[in-house]
């Protein structure tokens, strides 16, 4: 980008950022009206069909979303330089990465467990504390959850393979 | 004066002891949750939502709405300890609050701060104490078109007055009612916008988008600057207190005027944050000592606060008369109303009469009690935010996926966290408000109700909502809102530009 003082930092633009945001919003507009015309959006006999609010809201998405699209493309009112730098995009996907795997696994092995891998992994990779202080946290926390929400709420939280076989 | 009799019954029941404790246990969750990154008051209360289920409806909206006192007393720490604000609304706060920390008297800063936001909050309770009722009278009167109509300003409001470009707000809204729209539609009972997907039959619950677009989108942002906090320590002693209490009362004026800015941008959904940085801009304007501002100067702390507590607090005010919540928070609480099995609007204060009257009881309470525990337990939360990211990220991801779980017992929404975290990371970084698209899949429901029943009753003709007084006023308003930036121009260009 024309921007000197980003020379040092590289990353993907606010401008090309911007346009695949407007893009996504046009598409999911789009989607809207898909959506809004097959249950129709005509008077019925009972009056307004299910589709006839939605549809008016799709038009304003799309509308909305090919002005921003056009700001975009010719960088009117939107910030110039970068979105984020590439170090910056690292350190989110540190936590992006981790996160996903660990509502990913929510279903399969349980809340619990989850979390102590995810507690675990945050503090030893990203904070790169020692095994000795990790453990009391990563087990502490789920287990601190669980006296809380299950034994005083009596809000059952998901469990997986592990709290079965302790009959939890 | 039957609201003081009522408002005598609402203190009776707020002083049951254990809606005493549930006062206490929500303040101090609520403190906490300000402090923490990633944790907002409106996602804080999102997650603790579930844990009322069991509780009294009355109860239940004690300990929820103290969270939210809880979290804006506890923005303010960070903002001047750390230079971090906790929450945005106490940005306007770290430009004089952390100045006065580096030279030493951060103890006074929190002082005025906490007194500032108590005064700003007390101001916006007496507000509604006197003015929630007569709305919500006036308000029985509405049929559907005048409670579109209602609904109408508040968004067009939204458009007008945020600070974000007219084009992304709109675009933010209008995700949230289509979003309202997935699922079953309540008043045909056909489904629609599933697309085939069995998923998709109970649409987009409001609480899960409120955790992920607000608590782990936060923590992604934070994650990006990569913060570190290295924050001034502080005590606070009773002498500082009382010293400080004794300079406030000379910035009265401030005061006033920041309570007025925050009510009345607590009623209009612009929010606690742009009011915030309204009465600093005033303030800095106004004040003798104005070329000081920024430097460390008190008035700079106390014009913030007072507004957005103000804010934050009259916010209630719509959503209790109206059932339109006046800002993200707000709409959380409404949406706890509905699951507690209470209809939110003017007939609340005709039938839920104790409810009412408890919460706005337990809202002077609360605010008292807050202040209290903010000014003896400052060293103990400035402690807690030493607790290094690494730490704390993955256990408040942890609370935000026990909070998702618990809305309904579903392992898919726990991902959906996830995707409206990223979301929300994105669209914030691109200048998309995210406060419209939460109001409007709270509201879109309602608001689709209200539009759909008013064109029914005129057979689908659009003039029903200019058919008389009352609702083509409140129309005109919600006109007049929307295009305010384009008459501000305006009015602006007639005028002679004054000399800079």
């Amino acid at each position: 980008m024309s921007d000197e003082s980003h020379l040092t930092e590289s990353g993907p633009s606010q401008r090309i950022v911007e346009t695949a945001v407007a893009l996504l919003t046009l598409a999911f507009g789009l989607l809207v009206l898909l959506g809004s015309l097959q249950v129709g959006i005509d008077w019925g006999v009972e009056g307004p069909k299910p589709g006839f609010f939605p549809f008016y809201i799709s038009l304003f998405i799309i509308v909305a979303s090919l002005y921003n699209l056009m700001q975009a493309m010719t960088l009117g009112g939107i910030k110039e330089g970068l979105f984020s730098s590439w170090e910056q995009l690292r350190r989110v996907m540190s936590v992006v990465v981790p996160a996903t795997a660990y509502v990913a696994l929510v279903p399969l092995l349980g809340i619990y467990v989850s979390s102590m891998l995810l507690i675990g992994v945050f503090m030893t990779w990203l904070g790169r504390y020692s095994l000795v202080k990790t453990l009391p946290i990563a087990v502490g926390v789920p287990v601190l959850a669980y006296i809380i929400f299950e034994r005083y709420f009596q809000i059952p939280l998901p469990k997986g393979p592990i709290e079965y076989w302790l009959d939890l | 004066m039957e609201e003081v009799a009522n408002l005598m019954h609402g203190f009776a029941t707020v002083l049951e002891p254990f809606n005493i404790g549930v006062m206490i246990v929500g303040i101090l969750l609520g403190v906490i949750i300000g402090v923490l990154p990633g944790l907002g008051g409106a996602n804080g209360v999102a997650i603790l939502l579930p844990l009322t289920f069991s509780m009294s409806p009355t109860s239940a909206i004690i300990m929820l709405s103290c969270i939210y006192w809880g979290a804006l007393f506890g923005g303010a720490i960070t903002s001047v300890l750390f230079n971090i604000p906790g929450e945005p609304w106490s940005v306007a706060t770290t430009f004089d609050g952390h100045p006065m920390a580096q030279n030493g008297r951060a103890g006074e800063a929190l002082t005025a701060a906490f007194t500032s936001s108590f005064v700003g909050a007390l101001f916006a309770v007496i507000v509604i104490t006197l003015v929630a009722p007569l709305v919500a009278r006036f308000a029985l009167q509405f049929g559907a078109a005048e409670k579109f109509g209602v609904y109408f300003l508040a968004f067009c409001s939204f458009v007008g007055l945020s600070k974000e470009p007219p084009a992304k707000t709109v675009v933010s809204m209008m995700i949230g009612f289509a979003l309202a729209a997935v699922g079953l539609d309540h008043m045909t009972g056909q489904l629609r916008l599933t697309f085939g997907f069995t998923e998709l039959l109970a649409g987009f619950d409001f609480l899960i988008a409120v955790i992920g677009l607000f608590g782990i989108g936060e923590i992604l942002l934070t994650m990006e600057e990569g913060l570190q906090f290295r924050g001034k320590r502080a005590t606070i002693n009773p002498r500082v207190v009382f010293q400080t209490w004794l300079e406030l009362p000379r910035y009265w004026a401030t005061s006033i005027r920041s309570c007025i800015i925050g009510c009345w941008m607590g009623i209009t959904p612009a929010g606690a944050t742009p009011a915030s940085f309204m009465s600093y801009g005033i303030a800095k304007r106004m004040s003798p000592r104005g070329k000081n501002f920024g430097k460390g100067e008190i008035e700079g702390v106390v014009a913030p606060e007072t507004a957005a507590h103000a804010a934050g607090t009259s916010a209630l005010l719509p959503m209790l008369s109206l059932g339109v919540p006046g800002s993200p928070t707000a709409a959380v609480l409404l949406g706890g109303l509905l699951i507690w099995g209470l209809q939110p609007g003017p007939l609340l204060f005709v039938e839920q009469k104790e409810f009412v009257w408890g919460l706005i009881a337990s809202m002077y309470l609360g605010n008292i009690v807050g202040l209290i525990l903010v000014l003896t337990c400052v060293p103990l939360l400035a402690a807690m935010l030493r607790i290094p990211f690494p730490v704390i990220a993955p256990i408040i991801l942890v609370l935000c996926a026990i909070g998702a779980y618990t809305v309904h017992n579903n392992p898919l929404d726990v991902v959906m966290i996830m995707v409206f975290g990223v979301l929300g990371y994105v669209l914030k970084k691109c200048d998309y408000p995210l406060a419209p698209l939460v109001l409007a899949l709270v509201l879109g429901d309602k608001a689709e109700e209200a539009f759909r029943q008013a064109l029914l009753g005129s057979q689908g003709s659009l003039a029903v909502f200019w058919s008389n007084g009352l609702v083509g006023s409140i129309m005109l308003l919600g006109l007049i809102a929307l295009f305010w930036p384009i008459i501000q121009n305006s009015v602006a260009r007639l005028r002679p530009r004054p000399a800079v």
